[in-house]
């Protein structure tokens, strides 16, 4: 199965990356966009048929590398590959 | 005193820190390839500074994971000391040896310039030949060097006094506009709850010897090695 999972910084957590993009958007004349985060966006494809074994496969990868819970959340989907 | 210097597929510090340690102690210290599963006997492990596997995913997040890394955390947590610089402050926070995390500086910029710091306790084995409230000057260089702890982290830290050194001015004062990252409470450098884990972003050993135009760091390590021989 193919993972597509993103991380993204949580709620409150400073972002200057965020910031200086939409200082960017905003030079460019969007003046309409607000709130800009960034986070990451990860793929894997997962050797695992069954999706609830590749669900918690997934899981555990997002806890113990992709993502640090301190201060990322993660969110992900699976499809067959 | 034997000391061990962790050494990660870019690693740019171990080198620094091998000088530097060899000064105080007296003999070139242990250095070992982040792939070995054995770690020598060690009195101190040292995680250098650099830019471990690219600084990929997140800075330290790679290391962290390492082979030799599962036994520096098995030593740690029985006891022995171990000190991180810059890198190797990113790795303990991955590897949960201390809390919160090296985020991105608040300038966005790579920062490289000498910084003041306040030495916030000298009981602990890293501090022996400072003293409480001192001004030491060492170096900085690095991106992702903004500590965040959330609230609740931040005042455990505080409240166990498990902050080593902040930012500050030449006078000592703590002030915003000594803080070169953005870290919350101007945190340079923290403590795990038995002092025995030290990370810290600025390097000692860059500011280690007449030479290098500064010799504050270099006490760091004459510190440890008196402490630790005790």
């Amino acid at each position: 199965m193919k993972a597509r999972i993103t991380v993204t910084l949580k709620p409150g957590v400073l972002d200057p990356q965020g910031k200086a993009i939409e200082g960017a958007l905003h030079a460019l004349g969007f003046g309409s966009a607000g709130n800009v985060r960034q986070g990451k966006y990860i793929e894997v494809e997962v050797a695992e048929k069954d999706p609830a074994k590749a669900r918690a496969e997934v899981e555990r990868m997002c806890k113990e590398l992709l993502a640090n819970t301190i201060i990322e959340n993660y969110a992900y989907e699976l499809e067959a590959a | 005193m034997k000391a061990a210097v962790i050494v990660f597929p870019g690693s740019n510090c171990d080198r620094d820190a091998a000088v530097a340690l060899e000064a105080a102690t007296g003999r070139p210290p242990a250095m070992v390839w982040h792939g070995d599963a054995e770690l020598p006997k060690s009195d101190l492990i040292v995680l250098p500074g650099g830019f471990s596997y690219g600084d990929y995913l997140r800075s330290g997040a790679m290391a962290a994971h390492s082979p030799v890394m599962h036994e520096v955390i098995k030593r740690a947590k029985a006891g022995t000391p171990v000190l991180g610089i810059c890198n190797g402050f990113q790795v303990l926070t991955e590897a949960r040896l201390l809390p919160g995390v090296l985020m991105r500086n608040a300038s966005l910029k790579f920062i490289c310039k000498d910084v003041h710091l306040r030495v916030e306790r000298a009981d602990t084995s890293f501090t022996g030949r400072y003293r409480k409230g001192e001004v030491v000057k060492f170096a900085i260089a690095h991106k992702d060097g903004s500590y965040f702890a959330d609230d609740e982290t931040l005042a455990h830290l505080e409240g166990e006094g498990c902050v080593a050194f902040r930012y500050c001015d030449p006078q000592g004062n703590v002030s915003g506009e000594a803080n070169p990252n953005g870290s919350r409470n101007n945190i340079a450098g923290i403590y795990n709850e038995t002092c025995t884990v030290l990370g810290l972003m600025p390097h000692p050993e860059r500011l280690a010897d007449p030479a290098l135009f500064g010799t504050d760091g270099a006490k760091m390590f004459t510190g440890l090695v008196e402490s630790l021989a005790a």
